[in-house]
């Protein structure tokens, strides 16, 4: 595996896009990851401080859909570990 | 509709103008999924031509748009770039051309940039760099109509005097707002340099500045169509997502074998027809044979495969143009990635069941070049349809029918299936190697957008087929054609008083016997060795060969030429033989095809070499052990 989220699940447990369940939302905010791959994302839309949302899981559970910025993308949870964010709280994300 | 899909604010005049072109050449250049092959396709129409780039796979298009006055200007359509890094080998094409650093392309004098109304803030970060290369660009914000339908706007005059640029709201399927065009390439109006331009810094910034320009321009994105999340959330419900894709998966397969395989075989009987009446109506003797055994016999072999990569394109092209195909990807990753490569492999790969030349041509969907070649070099081990003529005569000349599991599935059923496992084995196996040594995917992760769905358009679906159609006849066709009359002078030379050589006295069988030392460790001997040799201009030509040489008309004695086959080849030789077909390349048509769609020889002489070295040492072991237990 190219990702190093070994390291990163023992730095940041909890805080990735992988743990959020469908349904959920975060605060995008740093990528563990090739800086290629990461620049990727931004194009797609993943820019630190926008809100991403898990919109469903793939028939087998993996890769899963996020929307971010008004697109949907599909990525494998491999990838989705490397992405730290900040979930949103019940009460932030009524408010949205 | 309350905003008018002019061009607004660009030119005084929004009716085309009339005069000469300023610009020669200009190059459109946009994001991916932007509409940017639509709207070049109806610039340009039918006066457009591919190509490659010297050392490069990607393909480009190249056309021109008639202008009122008549002139002709040049458009090259790039390939889709988010950005200008030059990292990726579309990304280094787009940037290169638009530096003028391209050998064998000019450097265009203005760009048309192409953006999706949709999704202003994130295209209007590349429109920062476009426009900071100091090129005229017209800034086109194209799906106007769906922007509009979906509730969304945005007024182009106050964006273009930010960016200093024509802007234009544009629809490049409904063609509205296209006038701005013409408009730009007979007369640039002069605008102020850019405000700011975010040239450096960090995505954050970018999109910041992106949002910014957004605003002074009062855009408002359309919502997502609601159809797509509920198309959505039954093509990827856990239960119905698979049925549905399996549904489809058939509808592939049934289409290419059901539709495809005898459309072909309809052509063949009428192209043979065609070969009968030609050596009727030409004088006998060397032209005659050249004609038809040699051009119009390749010629034929050429022609022959269009059916399928008409029909295996249109669906293709249809589940593209419709979203599906992303969703296709997402649902078949997971298994995918256990052979290291990605969903976007999957539909190549399964059309290779029906014949390996579309496939590889399919795998232009796969934009990471590494899993697109790994591809390419997997997919001729998959049992092509060209195969089974061979399997079925071989099979029944020397495999016994006794029953196996109850009376239906017999020893030969067995037979048949264990040769298609051993394809898809060695296809996993040789995915797996690739994938972890020369083909190994550092910096590459699965990354899928999946747009809305949208009906497919016939006319962007039709003018891809002619596009494929093209590339196939015309780049893939010339070496097929070559080696087929390569193969007719081994074949049919030197003539005797006009008539060809008894076979055994042709250079093939020369070859055949100069060969024979090398294959006789197979059990073959070297009527087998012409059959291989032969075979290489499509594996069944093998069964005709055989045919001649031992004075036997297969079609009608199919029974003879099996009887004569056991002259050549002992039991465990025709297990040898099958082996070595489930795993040779033995077919110059795909060889042609793997060198027109990477645009190097590289790959199609180490495919062919590493798939010859496989069916080699297999047909070998396979021999080995049959004699053996089965002597």
């Amino acid at each position: 595996m190219v990702f190093n989220f070994m390291k990163h699940l023992a730095t940041n447990p909890g805080h990735t896009l992988c743990d959020l369940a469908v349904g959920e939302s975060g605060i995008l905010e740093d990528f563990d990851m090739p800086q290629s791959i990461a620049e990727h994302l931004m194009n797609l839309g993943f820019v630190p401080g926008l809100e991403i949302l898990v919109a469903r899981s793939g028939p087998g559970g993996n890769p899963r859909v996020y929307r971010v910025d008004g697109t949907e993308v599909a990525l494998r949870r491999d990838l989705s570990r490397c992405i730290a964010v900040r979930p949103l709280s019940d009460a932030e994300a009524e408010a949205r | 509709m309350s905003v008018p899909l002019s061009i607004l604010g660009t030119v005084p005049n929004p009716k085309v103008e009339q005069g000469s072109p300023v610009f020669k050449t200009v190059a459109v250049v946009g994001p991916p999924n932007a509409g940017k092959t639509t709207l070049f396709n109806r610039l340009t129409g039918l006066r457009q031509k591919v190509g490659n780039f010297p050392g490069v796979t990607v393909e480009h298009h190249t056309g021109s748009f008639r202008l009122a006055s008549g002139e002709e200007v040049a458009l090259i359509d790039l390939p889709g770039v988010y950005s200008l890094n030059p990292k990726s080998e579309d990304e280094k094409v787009t940037v290169d051309v638009l530096n003028g650093v391209m050998p064998g392309a000019e450097r265009p004098d203005a760009i048309i940039l192409v953006l999706d109304s949709n999704n202003l803030n994130r295209h209007l970060v590349l429109a920062g760099r476009v426009i900071a290369l100091g090129v005229p660009t017209l800034v086109l914000l194209n799906m106007a109509d769906e922007l509009h339908k979906q509730g969304g706007q945005v007024d182009v005059l106050p964006l273009a005097r930010q960016l200093g640029t024509p802007v234009a709201l544009v629809s490049a399927v409904t063609g509205e707002g296209l006038n701005a065009v013409a408009n730009f390439l007979v007369a640039t109006p002069q605008f102020p340099e850019p405000l700011e331009l975010p040239i450096f810094g960090d995505p954050r910034h970018c999109r910041e500045w992106a949002v910014r320009m957004g605003s002074e321009a009062s855009y408002k994105r359309g919502a997502t169509p609601e159809w797509t999340r509920r198309l959505d959330s039954i093509f990827l419900h856990k239960l119905w997502g698979g049925i549905i894709f399996a549904v489809v998966i058939v509808a592939v397969f049934q289409t290419i074998f059901s539709l495809g395989q005898p459309a072909s075989d309809q052509l063949q009987k009428l192209l043979d027809n065609v070969a009968v009446h030609l050596a009727n109506v030409l004088p006998a003797g060397l032209i005659n044979s050249l004609v038809v055994n040699g051009i119009w016999k390749g010629a034929g072999s050429v022609l022959v495969f269009l059916p399928q990569i008409l029909l295996l394109f249109l669906v293709i092209g249809i589940l593209e143009d419709s979203g599906y195909l992303a969703r296709a990807a997402v649902i078949s990753d997971k298994v995918m990635a256990k052979v290291g490569l990605n969903g976007k492999s999957f539909i190549p790969l399964l059309s290779a069941y029906g014949c390996a030349v579309p496939a590889i041509m399919a795998t232009r969907t796969i934009e990471n070049k590494r899993d697109r070649i790994a591809t390419i070099l997997i997919a001729p081990f998959m049992t092509c349809s060209a195969r089974l003529p061979v399997y079925t005569m071989v099979i029944a000349a020397f495999i016994p029918d006794r029953p196996v599991i109850g009376p239906i599935v017999g020893t030969r059923a067995v037979a048949m299936l264990s040769l298609y496992v051993l394809g898809f084995a060695m296809a996993v196996i040789t995915a797996r190697a690739l994938k972890s040594s020369i083909l190994r995917s550092k910096d590459v992760a699965f990354i899928m957008e999946l747009p809305p769905y949208r009906w497919p358009m016939w006319k962007s679906l039709s003018l891809r087929l002619m596009d494929r159609a093209n590339a196939f006849i015309f780049r893939a066709g010339t070496v097929i054609l070559g080696v087929s009359i390569l193969l007719w002078a081994l074949t049919y030379l030197p003539m005797h008083n006009g008539q060809p050589p008894e076979i055994a006295d042709s250079a093939i069988s020369k070859i055949g016997h100069f060969i024979e030392p090398a294959i006789r460790p197979l059990g073959f001997n070297w009527k087998i060795g012409v059959g291989l040799l032969s075979s290489f201009a499509a594996r069944e030509v093998i069964i005709a060969t055989m045919g001649t040489l031992h004075g036997v008309d297969p079609e009608s004695h199919a029974m003879a030429l099996q009887q004569a086959l056991k002259s050549d080849l002992s039991p465990a030789g025709a297990i040898a033989l099958l082996v070595f077909f489930a795993f040779a390349m033995q077919c110059m048509s795909t060889m042609a095809v793997v060198q027109r769609e990477t645009n190097s020889w590289k790959w199609p002489i180490l495919q062919f070499i590493y798939m010859t070295t496989v069916a080699y040492v297999a047909a070998f072991v396979a021999y080995r052990v049959t004699l053996l237990y089965w002597n």
